[in-house]
C-alpha cells in the first residue's frame, strides 16, 4: 500500500473547498488578467519548501488530468506526497507538463517547457516560479491588462523577452513569495534591463 | 503494513462504505473527536466488473460515491469511500477506520461491524431467496433430435 511517509502530507488542504477555492481561483485570475499585481492568497499550508501561494496555486490550478513538473528542492518526497493527496496531479518530465513549480533557477532551462501549437496555444506550461520576495519594483511591464506600466522585480528579464517573441504561444508564468503572488502571462512586454 | 491486517483493513471498509447509511448513525451516533483532512466530497467513480464470460473488465456504469479522511487526536488517519452522497455516513465510516487501528478495535467490531455485516449478509441471503424462488429449470432445451 503506498501510503503517504509524512504524517502532515495529509493535513494543509482547504478547511472549506468551495469557498476558499473559489476565493483563491479569483485572485489568480486577477493576478493573471493584471500582469504585476500582488494579491494575496491563503488556506493551504504544503510541506517545506513550498510558500503559502504555491500551495493554494496546487490545489486550485491542479488535478489528475494536469501534468505536474516539480523543480530541484520541491520535489521532494513531502510535496509529492502532499500533492498526490490532495490534488493527484501526475509528476512528469519538464517536457510534457502543463504546470512545473520551483525556484527560477531550478526551472532553467525554461526553454524546454511547453509552449503550445499554432492551432492550440493554449497547449502551454505555466511556470509557477518561487521567490524570496515579491516587490512593485524592477523592470518595467507593458501590455493587456496594464493601464500605463508596471513594475515588478523579475529574476530575469531576457528569458521573458524571448517567450514574448513568440506570441501568441510561449508558456505563462505566476511568482510566488510567501502568501503573495504576482501574474506574468505570455502577452506581457518586460522592458530590457 | 502485512497482507493479513491489509485484507483485514479493506473488509472492515468495504463494510462501512456498504452500510445504510441511517443504521451505521444508530450504532454510532456520537462521532468522537477528530480533525477532517478531507472534507466529505462527492464523486461518482466508474464501477468494473466481469461481465462477460471472456474475464474482461466491462465499465458497468457511474456510481455515486463520498469520500472523506480524517485524524484521531491520537494520530490515526481513517480514509472512507462510501455509496451514496450521505456526508455523515463519509465522516463516519473514516473514523472508524481509524478507531480500528487504536486499542478500540475489538470494542468496535463487536459493537459495530458484527451487526453490520449479520445484517448485510441476511439482507443479500433474503433477496437470493427470493431470487431463487423463481427460477425455472428449462429441461425441454434438450429435445432429442440426435437420437
Amino acid at each position: 500500500m503506498n501510503a503517504p511517509q509524512h504524517s502532515d502530507a495529509l493535513a494543509g488542504g482547504f478547511t472549506d473547498a468551495p469557498v476558499q477555492s473559489a476565493r483563491a481561483f479569483r485572485e489568480i485570475l486577477e493576478a493573471m488578467a493584471r500582469p504585476g499585481t500582488i494579491r494575496r492568497v491563503s488556506g493551504a499550508t504544503s510541506p517545506a519548501p513550498l510558500s503559502v501561494a504555491a500551495s493554494v496555486a496546487l490545489l486550485v490550478l491542479t488535478d489528475p488530468t494536469t501534468r505536474l513538473h516539480l523543480a530541484g528542492r520541491a520535489d521532494c518526497p513531502a510535496v509529492r506526497d502532499w500533492v498526490s493527496f490532495h490534488t493527484g496531479a501526475p509528476f512528469v518530465r519538464a517536457e510534457d507538463a502543463d504546470f512545473a513549480l520551483g525556484t527560477w533557477e531550478a526551472l532553467h532551462p525554461v526553454d524546454r517547457f511547453r509552449i503550445g501549437q499554432p492551432d492550440y496555444p493554449d497547449r502551454s506550461a505555466t511556470l509557477i516560479v518561487e521567490c524570496d520576495r515579491l516587490v512593485n519594483h524592477g523592470p518595467a511591464l507593458t501590455g493587456p491588462g496594464i493601464e500605463t506600466a508596471t513594475w515588478l522585480n523579475l529574476p530575469e528579464t531576457a528569458a521573458f523577452r524571448a517567450n514574448r517573441a513568440l506570441f501568441p504561444l510561449g508558456f505563462d508564468t505566476i511568482f510566488t513569495a510567501g502568501d503573495r503572488m504576482a501574474g506574468l502571462p505570455r502577452s506581457t512586454r518586460v522592458e530590457a534591463s | 503494513m502485512t497482507d493479513a491486517s491489509l485484507i483485514a483493513r479493506k473488509t472492515w471498509m468495504a463494510t462501512l462504505a456498504k452500510a445504510p447509511p441511517a443504521r451505521l448513525a444508530v450504532l454510532l451516533p456520537d462521532i468522537p473527536p477528530h480533525t477532517v483532512l478531507r472534507q466529505p466530497e462527492i464523486g461518482a467513480v466508474m464501477v468494473r466488473g466481469r461481465v462477460g464470460a471472456t474475464g474482461a473488465a466491462f465499465n458497468l456504469g457511474e456510481m455515486t460515491v463520498t469520500r472523506a479522511s480524517v485524524r484521531l487526536e491520537t494520530g490515526e488517519v481513517g480514509h472512507a469511500w462510501v455509496r451514496g452522497r450521505d456526508r455523515g455516513h463519509a465522516l463516519r465510516a473514516a473514523v472508524v477506520d481509524a478507531l480500528m487501528q487504536t486499542t478500540r478495535a475489538d470494542h468496535l467490531r463487536t459493537q459495530l461491524l458484527n451487526p453490520l455485516q449479520d445484517e448485510a449478509l441476511s439482507t443479500r441471503t433474503a433477496r437470493v431467496g427470493k431470487a431463487l424462488a423463481t427460477k425455472v429449470d428449462f429441461f425441454t432445451m434438450v429435445r432429442g433430435e440426435d437420437k
